[in-house]
């Protein structure tokens, strides 16, 4: 089975759902136009990144009456959408979010479970901590999203790995850092790296959208990737550049690298398990 | 020694994508540079010049009366080499009342009042232009404090303050300043024959050197110190960096209220944009 994905490497404008609404209503067009079954829109892409204090003003539930969602939804009749909002729940905490449109159904919303608040990153001040890594069933099989620093732990991908994913949703908005005399940035060569590690190790496609452009000093690089079951590169976007990223995969390559490297098949969640709880046992106190 | 050498193309594209993306969403399209002769101002020229277009840069030459003639030909090389408008605001008539009110004025004195002077003209271009104020000021400058307050490190967007002055040269002298700007001995042009590393006692080489292991590598004083760094050396760069810190932050704000700009009021400055 062949399925046409698209990465929408979009620019954004902070704090401003309705405008960037507009951008992924044009995408989505454009996305339709050229055959594609599924658009990728990168972290936080309906609100942009550096909230801060705006978090709260900007929140929306991935509802069919929500003025952001509502045409979303309508959409996702025709293409399947993962679009990056901030989600505000019934008790009003506030998440950074993932939700998968498909058929007009909201299927599922990932709340990202790890904030970086450390260095440039100042995202466990603003937000509320995700509390669940799950992968859930689409037309193309079972998939799995997680965002920007959620990949940048194993577990996550390692539990939606466990839980059935094949594709493995990435969304980013990575800021761009690290200049040397490479022409490629120390931030994109680290994500590159641990994207192409993790389509080796869980022989699985990893699909990966970042944003680009600016906010205030800080760049976004965009770079977003397709890795195959081999970890070999499907396609590429331009770094620092708007684009819509096209590129057809072969859901049967799984059937061939899993034949080849039956690293799924192997994999001992049992042992996984047991030694997990013995050195949380043992650890007791000193981890959470 | 440790390599400082950045890859220009790269530079080059996130530099003049950063001033194109924050002078536009501000709602301008053009930039304002006070051009000294330095290097560094040239290659804020150039970048500016290579992100909004040549006719949308105006760089302003000030220079006082014990100013160099060099420096004023050097400025006139980028302002003929890129075409980019140009004025010339000298600031002698404006400056010299304030200093002649107080006779036997420290050089330092007079420096920041040439320095504020030139903000002032600066700004005063900015609305005249309608453009905003490109900054010049290099990561090493602003780290030791070498500048004057509200003077030369005024300004609404600083695209080279990220790039210690090695690194200014090596992409100034790849983006094409010419090689008389990039190779002559920085100076702040206050008084006949200063140089910048005669007045701060090291090199930018010797101290762009020790600032990249101890800001952008997290290096402690003994592990500089084991890295062949004179000890005395060290310590003195981490006590400049650190009594300047009041130049790289906002005027305090004393805390009354329960939501206080700076502290509990936090938004960037492209917020909406």
């Amino acid at each position: 089975m062949k399925i046409k994905i698209a990465l929408a490497q979009i620019n954004t404008r902070l704090g401003d759902p309705s405008a960037n609404l507009e951008k992924h209503l044009a995408y989505a067009q454009q996305a339709i136009q050229a055959g594609t079954d599924l658009l990728v829109f990168p972290e936080l892409s309906l609100t942009g990144y550096a909230l801060q204090d705006i978090a709260s003003a900007v929140a929306h539930q991935p509802q069919p009456e929500d003025p952001i969602f509502g045409p979303l939804l309508q959409a996702s009749q025709d293409i399947d959408l993962v679009v990056g909002f901030v989600d505000e729940d019934p008790r009003h905490r506030f998440y950074i979010a993932a939700a998968y449109l498909s058929g007009g159904e909201v299927l599922h919303v990932h709340h990202k479970v790890y904030l970086p608040t450390y260095g440039l990153f100042d995202e466990g001040r603003f937000f509320a901590w995700g509390d669940s890594v799950q992968a859930f069933d689409t037309r193309f099989g079972r998939v799995g999203i997680a965002i920007c620093e959620d990949f940048w732990h194993a577990s996550p991908p390692y539990i939606l790995w466990i839980d059935g994913a094949d594709i493995l949703i990435f969304t980013s908005a990575s800021p761009g850092r690290g200049v040397t005399q490479e022409l490629k940035l120390e931030s994109a060569r680290w994500v590159e790296q641990i994207n192409r590690a993790y389509a080796n190790l869980f022989t699985s496609f990893v699909v990966h959208a970042n944003r680009v452009g600016y906010e205030d000093g800080m760049n976004f690089w965009g770079g977003s990737t397709i890795f195959d079951p081999n970890g070999d590169l499907v396609v590429q976007g331009p770094y620092h550049e708007e684009a819509l990223v096209i590129t057809e995969i072969d859901l049967n390559q799984l059937h061939r690298t899993r034949a080849r490297l039956p690293l799924l098949r192997d994999e001992r969640t049992g042992l996984m398990q047991r030694m997990l709880e013995r050195v949380a046992v043992a650890n007791r106190g000193k981890h959470s | 020694m440790s390599d400082l050498s950045i890859n220009p193309t790269l530079t080059r594209k996130i530099l003049t994508g950063f001033i194109r993306s924050e002078i536009t969403r501000a709602g301008f399209q053009r930039a304002v540079i006070g051009l000294s002769g330095g290097v560094d101002s040239a290659l804020s020229c150039y970048l500016a010049a290579e992100a909004l277009g040549p006719e949308q840069v105006l760089a302003v030459r000030m220079p006082y009366k014990t100013s160099s003639s060099d420096s004023w030909e050097h400025a006139g090389l980028v302002i003929e080499e890129l075409g980019i408008q140009f004025l010339d605001v000298p600031i002698t008539e404006m400056a010299d009342p304030l200093i002649e009110r107080f006779p036997g004025m420290s050089n330092l004195r007079q420096g920041n009042i040439m320095a504020r002077t030139r903000m002032i003209v600066l700004y005063d271009q900015s609305e005249a232009f309608n453009g905003l104020v490109v900054g010049t000021g290099n990561k090493t400058e602003i780290l030791l404090g070498y500048s004057t307050l509200y003077g030369d490190s005024a300004c609404a967007i600083n695209p080279i303050g990220d790039l210690y002055k090695t690194q200014v040269r090596q992409l100034a002298g790849d983006i094409g300043v010419p090689a008389v700007i990039v190779d002559k001995a920085p100076s702040a042009d206050l008084w006949a024959g200063q140089t910048d590393e005669d007045e701060l006692g090291f090199t930018y080489a010797e101290v762009d050197q020790l600032l990249y292991l101890l800001v952008d590598h997290r290096y402690r004083p003994e592990d500089l110190v084991e890295a062949g760094f004179d000890p005395a050396f060290v310590a003195q760069i981490i006590q400049r960096v650190r009594r300047n810190q009041f130049k790289r932050v906002l005027p305090l704000i004393a805390k009354l209220s329960n939501r206080t700009i700076g502290y509990d009021f936090l938004y960037l400055r492209d917020w909406g944009t």
